[in-house]
């Protein structure tokens, strides 16, 4: 066990565990974070979508030691206080989840594309979302939620 | 309304110990503040499905499942809209599961508004009419001055109102009346209307929360090792490296395999790993899908159970102008929901606490009870939200086997699936083989039928003693009593079972036969000359509602209407779960690539009771059933199966996903289900526009892209 220090949302953490543990696994059982879920542990299904330094990652498949001096940013971390992200508002006008179980791995990765791309195309959606896999048939309103989100709120 | 005042009591008695445990309760987001205050004591409750507090927040309990199919809103919707709530003011409450207060809790075959529409309206209506009364006894009036509008009850020739909350009090003081009157449909404010999922602000900010993302105090992380081999068993086992890993606190043999009990998920499944098994493979060493196959065709030429028969369908055959014979072949499918099976539970000497997301918690709690061996009562079962269903969570062996490893382990414990775990221990849909002739007259009219299934059953592999004479009559579902009217017919079944365990899958046998009774409809049409809606709708005068869906859909997709070179457009429908299905799919082809570009899906379900959850059951058929048609199978070899993820079972992803658009059709007939209905035709109405596009016939799914560029 070694003792490591995290930024995660902003906040510091002082987690003492086995370096190889996937960040998935700390950010849940360690830190109580459960927004990030667990879909396939293979980086296949995007739901352990996290932003590390700005950036997509599968949690799922990052060691935890990776992380360290890095800014990792979870689902629950992405509103700014009160303000919810413009990802968010538009999923929740366009009433996207179903189960909602792989939502949150959804909105890491459509926030972090239209961080990087102000006015994605449908294209650029299909590249940027396509390791997000849902079940339940949420894909035509994921893509109308991003476009709304690039719209209206734009990325922060 | 046979609700009395007693049940009343015994209602507050049973919210006040479910206090005790983990209420799963949540807010319509514009609301949270409001429910800081009340005081239960005071709070009106006419029925186990509502409460109305005095502050005016009114807790809409559901005793359904949420899977996603919006069980926590539609619910909801009814009971306030007899009741003239304020949907702002709607707080909902997920029912534990008990064994009668509710009626039956699972939530499955697409009976949820079917089900409960009657018993909710009435316990709104009830609510409203004693508000009334209240209203009307404060104020000195005759009750029928007064009605009630979002959350008040207003007096018609003064104007003057009294919110719910005020009359919360004076209310729960009255007697329960007899049956009360229901609105005119035609009268709905909130029935019918768009309302957001009560959990999508949730949902969207990682707040909801699902079984896995549970905690209790003194928990343990499970994983469980089982048989790769279906119906092997452990052998022996050498634990000594799984206690070197760090974080692991024990390793047990139960019913199913060995369990790892860790501080952490991660060190349950890398113990997991450590552990050195020797399997004892059974019987089912050498099963694989060639060998089932093979063994289904074997089948075929058995005689069959007759399911239905009309006419003579042998000398039809024998003297129609056009005769057509095909076989048709459907692989088993994964459910895969997107958060893999896993469940707490917590087994103490006498008593049993469980949380998981189940369809059917009721079942969950008579599994635990008969396991330990304590009352029902003694088994609490907390429903969570669930990351998927689809009929998988209609069986709880994963509950099974979480209450063995706590009562094992002597601790409450988190059973954790992986997804290999979750796809190598599915209860898959089971493969099929249909063996099929038909003939058309002179006229281009369909004169016979004939349909044989060969496949497993799953009552058959369960409880074998309820097959009577080898008939499985759910295993013919849309098989028989198609909607076409066909003078000689003749659908017959072979029951083929194996040991590759199989279950219920959206829409449950509806999902293959439909593929195969549409593709061979197609056929027929083909060979009478007709284009296949003519085809359809010659045939469906005595099915009105059918026949309206499929002009609608037609007319919606553009029927008829020319296409560019490499594209094509199929139609399929269906009657099953109570409601009626047409859809069109238009495609194209391109190097053996089917690209679904548009679903045209009309449904008759009655009354579209809940339009944005509606279209949403109607996406996520058309999502699910398209990943089974063009990318779904699973493989058995050396008596396991063969994928594990989703490298090797790959789903439908967002660069596939056609555009779907959902035609209601209202004909306020007794209402049917939505969740399963849209999913039949989706695969014949792809392949369908796969022959149009290509000339190409597909009897086998998936359709795999080898198959299309096959001439």
């Amino acid at each position: 066990m070694v003792a490591l220090t995290l930024n995660v949302n902003g906040k510091k953490q002082i987690v003492d565990v086995n370096p190889d543990t996937p960040l998935l696994w700390i950010l849940r059982d360690t830190l109580g974070l459960t927004g990030t879920k667990y879909g396939c542990g293979m980086a296949l299904c995007g739901s352990c979508t996290v932003h590390l330094d700005g950036e997509a990652t599968r949690s799922c498949v990052t060691p935890v030691s990776y992380c360290e001096g890095k800014s990792v940013v979870t689902i629950e971390g992405l509103a700014r206080a009160d303000k919810l992200h413009p990802v968010q508002e538009a999923w929740i006008e366009e009433d996207v989840p179903q189960c909602g179980y792989c939502q949150s791995g959804m909105i890491m990765s459509a926030a972090a594309l239209i961080k990087q791309r102000k006015n994605p195309t449908d294209a650029d959606i299909d590249a940027a979302m396509v390791g997000n896999l849902c079940r339940c048939g949420t894909y035509n309103r994921v893509r109308k939620a991003i476009h709304r989100a690039a719209k209206t709120g734009g990325a922060r | 309304m046979t609700t009395t005042s007693v049940s009343r009591r015994d209602f507050m008695k049973s919210a006040s110990a479910a206090g005790a445990g983990l209420v799963l309760s949540f807010y319509l987001p514009s609301k949270e503040t409001v429910l800081l205050a009340e005081p239960l004591a005071e709070s009106f409750s006419p029925n186990v499905w509502l409460k109305i507090d005095p502050s005016g927040v009114v807790t809409i309990t559901v005793a359904k499942s949420e899977m996603g199919q919006g069980a926590r809103t539609y619910f909801p919707m009814i009971v306030a809209e007899e009741l003239e709530a304020d949907w702002g003011s709607i707080r909902v409450e997920q029912a534990p599961a008990h064994p009668d207060k509710y009626g039956s809790q699972s939530t499955g075959g697409s009976t949820g508004v079917r089900t409960s529409w009657d018993k909710l309206r009435k316990a709104g209506a009830t609510a409203r009419e004693m508000l009334i009364s209240a209203a009307a006894q404060t104020w000195s009036v005759d009750r029928s001055t007064c009605y009630a509008e979002k959350g008040k009850v207003i007096h018609k020739p003064t104007k003057r109102s009294l919110s719910f909350g005020n009359l919360a009090e004076a209310a729960a003081k009255l007697p329960v009346p007899e049956p009360p009157p229901l609105k005119d449909p035609k009268d709905f404010k909130i029935v019918g209307t768009w309302v957001k999922q009560v959990e999508t602000k949730d949902r969207s900010t990682g707040k909801a929360t699902f079984a896995i993302d549970l905690k209790v105090p003194g928990m343990l992380h499970a994983t469980l090792a089982r048989s790769p081999v279906f119906g092997g068993k452990v052998a022996g086992y050498d634990a000594s490296k799984v206690k070197a890993v760090p974080g692991v606190r024990d390793v047990l043999q139960v019913d199913r395999g060995i369990a790892v009990l860790a501080d952490s998920t991660w060190a349950a499944l890398k113990g997991r790993e450590a552990l050195e098994i020797r399997w004892d493979e059974g019987p089912h060493a050498k099963l694989s899908s060639d060998g089932i196959r093979a063994m289904f065709e074997e089948y075929s030429k058995k005689d069959g159970a007759v399911g239905q028969k009309e006419g003579d369908v042998e000398k039809a055959l024998a003297e129609a102008a056009s005769n057509v014979s095909a076989v048709y072949d459907l692989p088993y499918v994964s459910h895969s929901p997107m958060e893999p099976m896993n469940c707490i539970a917590d087994v103490k000497s006498e008593s049993c606490e469980i949380w998981v997301g189940s369809q059917t918690p009721q079942a969950a709690q008579n599994l635990a009870a008969n396991i330990l061996g304590i009352p029902k009562e003694k088994v609490t079962v907390h429903v969570t939200l669930l990351g998927g269903g689809f009929g998988r969570r209609l069986d709880n062996d994963y509950v099974e086997e979480a209450v063995r490893i706590s009562k094992a382990a002597g601790a409450p414990v988190k059973l954790m699936w992986t997804r290999e775990d979750d796809m190598h221990h599915d209860l898959y849909r089971p493969a099929s083989h249909h063996v099929l002739s038909g003939a058309v007259d002179s006229a281009g009219k369909l004169v016979a039928w004939k349909h044989r299934v060969v496949g497993p059953s799953i009552t058959g592999q369960r409880a074998p003693e309820r097959i009577r004479d080898g008939l499985d009559r759910g295993a013919l579902d849309t098989a028989i009593n198609m909607p076409y009217a066909i003078p000689n017919l003749l659908v017959d079944y072979v029951m083929a079972n194996t040991a590759v365990p199989i279950g219920a899958w959206r829409s449950v046998f509806a999902s293959q036969n439909v593929f195969v009774v549409e593709s061979f409809i197609d056929e027929l049409a083909v060979a009478a000359k007709k284009d296949p809606v003519e085809f359809r709708l010659q045939m469906l005068d005595a099915r009105p509602r059918m026949k309206k869906l499929v002009q609608t859909v037609a007319e919606k997709s553009g029927w008829g209407r020319s296409l560019p070179q490499g594209h094509g457009r199929g139609i399929a429908c269906a009657f099953c779960f109570g409601s009626f299905a047409a859809e069109v799919a238009e495609v194209s082809v391109a190097n053996g690539k089917v690209r679904v570009r548009t679903m045209h899906v009309a449904v008759d379900c009655g009354i579209g009771v809940a339009p944005n959850t509606l279209e949403s059951q109607v996406e996520g058929a058309v999502t699910l059933a398209l990943s089974a048609a063009i990318k779904g199978e699973i493989t058995i070899e050396n008596g396991r199966t063969k994928q594990g993820n989703f490298d090797t079972y790959p789903i439908l992803a967002i660069d596939e996903m056609p555009e779907v658009r959902v035609h209601i059709v209202n004909s306020y007939e007794p209402l049917g289900g939505i969740g399963e209905p849209p999913v039949p035709p989706v695969a014949p109405a792809v392949c369908n526009a796969i022959f149009a596009a290509t000339g190409k016939r597909v009897r086998r799914l998936p359709v795999t892209s080898e198959e299309l560029k096959r001439g």
